[in-house]
């Protein structure tokens, strides 16, 4: 990042004080670091919740990585991650370009499609359990027979039914993300472009893609660490079930928590947890790309 | 590049894995966070109730004690049934748990016993033989953990009782089932007429257990889930159990139940709602859904269109046609944490407030047994007197009384139990499987 980089280089050098990020530091010390350390302490423990907290040395631990719930969480949680993102990322990427487009019309619908953001993710759940009721709810209603499957109770569908409540909800988010990303873009590489010919499609592809890398990369980190923490949503909507179809990781860490009172295996799943999604973010961050640091501006 | 700016990045990198972190934390934190001061400060009593058909009556019970008692008011506040049983435990583990803690007995009980969370009332009940007196004995019993009584009732008898709608009978013609071959041959006429011959709030998993405790009860007896309550190890294997959920998923088969019964709920009534609105003809829920259907279908049931009758019996099973399961009672603890002037307050409100004769018959007037002994009388009186009666009896002269397994087990076992069965009901595993899971808990 060579002209902006050195342009900035003096306000950099004299920064903005270190004491700044005191506050944050101890917010995130005391609500970060603090139940971290007792989290993963709890892990080597046996505690039921209510009774003395027993050291057991690893067999949470073990009973935990036996268990073949835990392996199936693993898989469902890999499954919604992967659906959530292919269905999520176009889709809001789509929208947020569309959006982000000067015009009447689509800042009206953008209005519309921001709506589910104002919902929780329990009245969103509740709302879809209602519709999708076998016996009361959208198909029966209207007598639309295809909608009146039976959505939440049959194990094959269900997944993808909560793929598609995550998405109608989590999409306006990122179309944000991406609208922001998009209206930074600078309008006279568009116009130079325009000069040389290129059509829309090739704008979308030369331009738009490749200046909105770095948003692309911190959607998709929020999408895919973010499934790490679908709980609230599919507790409401499944409760995990049917059987263990849509028992997530975090789920099943809270399940076996405070539902079957088993606070050190828990406790070992919360560490699992944070394992698996510090590492999904590096990962990401690595995807930048060795020269990530290169110039996205070149000749504008 | 350059090193400043590498090192920006590299920040922003570690900044973002830990605030990613930081997400899965705040869900790992969420549970620790109990309400606050609910007994610390005013010294008041506490009480959490649940919501549902008794809850006006302990509305009703509650005022009318602090109006005559303002110096020894009791704080309620209610609670759906399922998010009130994972936030009393979180609550009491915390040492911030109501003074009054409700309860439904067993294993749940006694991990509050062992945890010396709730008050040994034993003495209490000593001085106060009126309180005793009260209560028909087999319900007392259900609040004492090794010989102590830790518990006293508070409400009202709730078998598990089969319900039916008379008029989708009358309809096709049939009777209701007195043994499990006749439901068996129910099941295929029903779906004739194009209706579900049973209705099953799947998605709360717990329905399903009643199931599998009559059909247990009804096949092998008592001593079948007594053996499983006492931790005997492999006592899932008994064969009872085994023929219990082949049945079940025979019935599953054969279309029993309702489609998309995993995905109705009990706690929204959705599953009676199916019964009293004629889509499905029958449903085996707890004596509780009676005051629920008074409400909610008034004139059907007025109308004498809900019928109700015993579990049916297994042809070769050993159970006694007469035992009941369900749950006896609720109960009413008292925290161990709580102050002087609480335990007092709480005390005098079990002595002089509970089971007054306005409060019983507020229970009965919404479609309720109290658990107390010489309502006959009352019973007579009421409108509802034929399904008042019938539960009373099924109560009283039943020779076993088996309380509701998740509640009798431990919380581990309880949650493990529900699970399995569920995944019976999506025939997703085998009876086999469900008792070597089941008997690898056997203890925990």
């Amino acid at each position: 990042m060579t002209s902006l980089g050195s342009a900035n280089r003096g306000v950099r050098d004299a920064g903005p004080s270190g004491w700044l990020a005191a506050p944050a530091l101890f917010f995130f010390l005391a609500f970060a670091v603090v139940p971290l350390i007792g989290v993963v302490f709890l892990s080597f423990t046996s505690w039921n919740g209510l009774g003395e907290i027993k050291l057991e040395g690893l067999s949470s631990w073990t009973t935990v990585l036996t268990d073949p719930v835990t392996g199936n969480a693993l898989v469902v949680t890999a499954k919604v991650m992967f659906f959530s993102f292919i269905v999520q990322a176009p889709v809001s990427l789509l929208l947020g370009v569309f959006t982000a487009g000067g015009q009447k019309y689509r800042a009206a619908l953008a209005v519309l499609y921001f709506l589910p953001l104002l919902l929780s993710s329990a009245a969103v759940a509740i709302a879809f359990k209602a519709l999708l009721d076998p016996n009361f709810g959208l198909g029966p209603g209207f007598h639309l027979p295809i909608l009146a499957q039976d959505w939440l109770g049959n194990s094959d569908l269900v997944l993808f039914v909560v793929v598609f409540v995550i998405a109608w909800q989590f999409v306006p988010f990122h179309t944000l993300i991406y609208q922001g990303g998009v209206r930074q873009i600078p309008t006279s590489l568009y116009e130079a472009a325009e000069i040389d010919g290129a059509g829309r499609f090739r704008q979308f592809w030369n331009i738009t893609l490749p200046q909105l890398k770095y948003t692309v990369i911190t959607s998709s980190t929020l999408m895919v660490v973010g499934s790490l923490a679908y709980f609230d949503l599919i507790f409401v909507l499944t409760g995990g079930g049917p059987g263990y179809s849509t028992r997530l990781l975090p789920l099943h860490m809270y399940l076996t928590g405070f539902k079957a009172n088993d606070m050190g295996a828990a406790s070992a799943l919360g560490v699992m947890l944070i394992v698996i999604g510090l590492g999904l973010a590096l990962l990401l961050q690595r995807l930048g790309g060795k020269n990530r640091n290169a110039s996205q501006l070149e000749g504008a | 590049m350059n090193g400043n700016e590498m090192k920006i990045r590299k920040l922003r990198s570690v900044a973002l894995a830990v605030s990613a972190a930081g997400v899965a934390l705040s869900l790992a934190a969420c549970g620790s966070s109990g309400p606050a001061g609910s007994n610390a400060s005013s010294d008041s009593a506490s009480m959490w109730g649940l919501t549902g058909g008794n809850q006006p009556v302990l509305q009703k019970s509650v005022d009318d004690w602090n109006q005559a008692n303002p110096d020894k008011s009791i704080k309620l506040d209610f609670f759906a049934n399922d998010a009130y049983k994972t936030k009393v435990r979180t609550a009491v583990g915390a040492g911030e748990g109501p003074t009054f803690i409700y309860g439904w007995g067993g294993g749940v009980l006694k991990s509050y016993v062992d945890a010396g969370q709730v008050e040994d009332l034993s003495s209490f009940v000593k001085d106060n033989p009126g309180v005793k007196d009260r209560y028909l004995p087999s319900v007392l019993k259900n609040g004492e953990v090794d010989g102590k009584t830790y518990a006293l009732p508070n409400n009202n008898v709730q078998p598990v009782v089969l319900y039916f709608n008379k008029e989708v009978f009358d309809k096709v013609g049939a009777q209701p089932p007195k043994t499990w071959e006749e439901l068996m041959a129910l099941v295929p006429k029903f779906k004739e007429a194009g209706v579900a011959p049973f209705s099953l709030g799947g998605q709360s998993k717990w329905p399903d257990l009643m199931w599998l405790e009559y059909l247990v009860e009804r096949i092998g007896g008592p001593d079948v889930f007594a053996n499983i309550a006492a931790d005997k190890p492999g006592a899932w294997s008994d064969p009872a159990v085994k023929e219990s959920l082949t049945k079940i998923q025979e019935l599953v088969d054969a279309g029993g139940f309702i489609n998309g019964f995993s995905s109705v709920a009990a706690d929204s009534n959705a599953d009676q709602a199916l019964m009293y609105t004629g889509k499905a003809a029958m449903i085996l829920q707890g004596g509780w859904i009676y005051q629920g259907m008074k409400k909610d279908a008034a004139d059907f049931v007025k109308s004498g269109k809900l019928g109700y009758t015993t579990f049916p019996t297994v042809s070769g099973g050993k159970g006694d046609p007469a035992n009941v399961v369900g749950n006896p009672s609720n109960f009413w603890s008292i925290s161990a944490k709580a102050t002087d002037a609480q335990k007092k307050a709480a005390l005098d409100y079990v002595k002089d407030g509970m089971f007054t004769g306005a409060n019983t018959d507020a229970l009965i007037s919404s479609g309720a047994v109290p658990v107390v002994t010489g309502i006959e009388s009352k019973l007579e009186a009421s409108p509802d007197k034929d399904f008042l009666t019938f539960v009373y009896g099924m109560a009283k002269n039943a020779p076993n009384f088996t309380l509701s397994w998740d509640q009798a087990l431990s919380p581990a076992q309880g949650d493990a139990m529900l699970s399995n069965l569920d995944q019976i009901f999506l025939k997703k595993i085998s009876p086999d499987q469900f008792i070597t899971t089941m008997n690898a808990t056997i203890g925990k």
